[in-house]
């Protein structure tokens, strides 16, 4: 899904998050929205899944103006910080828990429930995990069951607030390549957050460096590399 | 096997064994003197008559009555506390708001304020004199001397009770989980039955027992309100006064004994919630 976003601002109280940022996103792309914390990123991921409002500005999916819709007509595929998976259900209810919430015309049967969610365990290489609790589960486990949470709506986007924050190092490597994996076999555009510029820049097709609610730069990892457009995007894609 | 011999080691934070003990000591004392004596004393007034003179006397009109009514307003208040308690926890840590700290401050009022001075206040809204009682007597709804009256002022004092446990462990618990409901399409309503709700069980439950425990203890505001009607609008704690000023002591403490018991049930399902779900529970946060 093609994803615009046209002069969106946000200002809590009399703070400025976003001065009118636009961007436009191509369908199927891996982004991601790199700065240093307090750069509005994660604001601005939030305004795209409906969790947030703009103070102006406007949001459109395919070309359709989205900025009125609610976080559930948004049908974005959310993975939170701390991956926020539901403490007291079991991992397969967890990844069920989209699919049982839809209206009762377009929600599937149990055992196509139940196939789905199977498959999801599959596609996230944990077939097996399916009746423990969240408690139970590695840093890395959590994050890859709150990644098939958020695929089991069958969203038009992916968008994931620092995915790799929580892990350690050796994980976190691991684990992008799965995000890619996932990205490449859904096809879905995805967006992520991160401050990690290595990161940034070894998994996204498409890079937009943020800093003080300002977009500084949008590119491909290796022409930001190549030619940094402001003093603020070389200091911090050298750091 | 140590290559410094000659030095004790004492952790930073203990006392030596005198004083340990000196100050464990007190604790028990002051603990027996101010809660078990009082307590033990209870039951053996109540039973100097013997376990049939108590029986008898639990089994008066009187005594029945103040049972069912006490039970009654328990039954009827404590969950409305919960509703409200729940509403107003969730009010608070899950949205922002001006005035919120104020809202807070109000929500503590009960306990600063002196029970009989949250009777009055009732009697002052709602007495045949005012407005709003004048009418509802006209009407046939009695607020002051009857049940309503008394659930009013039962629900006043605990009403912190279900709202001060929740909202602690909502604010930890933060808002993540109720984000991912939503982003996940369900509606604000599922999002509270399927993932708020569960989440605060024990503490709710928690908070339920101790509103529970006050509301069946509640003499003040009560004795204010009620008029304190024999068969009618006499409580548990309210007959066990009057019994008591009229020298009947076996059905004053026999009634007492009722009311410590319902207490000490309280107490052990409340210390069974903190073994099995401390973690789920303001109390051990706060600790």
């Amino acid at each position: 899904m093609h994803i615009e976003i046209d002069e969106i601002s946000k200002a809590f109280g009399t703070t400025a998050a976003l001065h009118p940022v636009s961007l436009s996103l191509p369908s199927g792309a891996l982004v991601a929205l790199l700065g240093p914390s307090g750069s509005g990123k994660t604001t601005l991921l939030r305004i795209l899944g409906g969790l947030e409002f703009p103070t102006s500005g406007r949001v459109r999916f395919d070309g359709q103006d989205a900025t009125g819709l609610t976080v559930q007509e948004r049908r974005a595929g959310f993975v939170f910080q701390s991956y926020a998976l539901f403490r007291h259900m079991s991992v397969f209810d967890n990844i069920a828990y989209g699919l049982k919430a839809r209206p009762r015309a377009s929600r599937p049967t149990r055992e196509e429930i139940a196939r789905r969610v199977t498959k999801l365990l599959e596609l996230i290489q944990l077939p097996d995990i399916g009746a423990r609790y969240p408690s139970q589960l590695s840093g890395g486990q959590r994050q890859r069951v709150a990644l098939a949470r958020a695929l089991a709506i069958e969203p038009r986007m992916l968008l994931l607030d620092e995915p790799f924050g929580a892990l350690d190092a050796k994980v976190r490597k691991e684990l992008r390549q799965g995000l890619r994996d996932i990205h490449d076999t859904t096809g879905l555009s995805t967006i992520f957050v991160t401050h990690d510029q290595e990161e940034a820049m070894e998994l996204a097709d498409l890079v937009v460096v943020m800093s003080m609610g300002r977009i500084e730069q949008i590119g491909k990892p290796q022409d930001i590399r190549a030619r940094p457009a402001t003093h603020f995007v070389r200091e911090f894609i050298s750091a | 096997m140590s290559d410094i011999p000659n030095i004790r080691f004492r952790p930073a934070t203990e006392e030596n064994p005198a004083t340990r003990w000196a100050l464990i000591g007190a604790a028990f004392l002051g603990l027996s003197v101010l809660v078990f004596a009082p307590l033990i004393a209870v039951f053996a007034e109540a039973l100097a008559d013997g376990v049939g003179a108590s029986l008898k006397s639990l089994a008066s009109p009187d005594a029945r009555d103040a049972i069912r009514l006490t039970l009654t307003i328990a039954a009827i208040s404590v969950p409305l506390n919960a509703a409200f308690g729940i509403a107003a926890a969730w009010l608070i840590t899950k949205f922002d708001f001006r005035g919120k700290a104020f809202l807070i401050t109000l929500i503590d009022l009960p306990f600063s304020v002196s029970p009989v001075v949250a009777g009055l206040c009732i009697v002052l809204m709602f007495g045949t004199n005012s407005l709003v009682g004048g009418w509802l007597v006209a009407q046939g709804y009695p607020i002051v001397f009857a049940m309503p009256g008394i659930i009013l002022a039962t629900m006043f004092v605990t009403f912190p009770f279900a709202a001060r446990e929740l909202i602690p462990v909502m604010i930890e618990q933060g808002r993540a989980e109720e984000e991912a409901a939503l982003t996940l399409g369900a509606s604000g309503w599922r999002t509270f039955w399927t993932v708020t709700l569960p989440n605060i069980r024990w503490a709710l439950l928690y908070g339920v027992l101790l509103c529970n425990a006050r509301a069946m203890g509640e003499f003040g505001a009560v004795a204010v309100v009620s008029g304190k009607i024999r068969g009618q609008t006499a409580t548990m704690p309210t007959t066990i006064e009057m019994l008591y000023q009229e020298y009947l002591s076996v059905a004053a403490f026999s009634l007492a004994a009722v009311l410590a018991l319902l207490a000490l049930v309280t107490l052990l399902l409340k210390t069974a919630l903190e073994i099995h779900h401390a973690d789920q529970l303001a109390a051990s946060h706060r600790a």
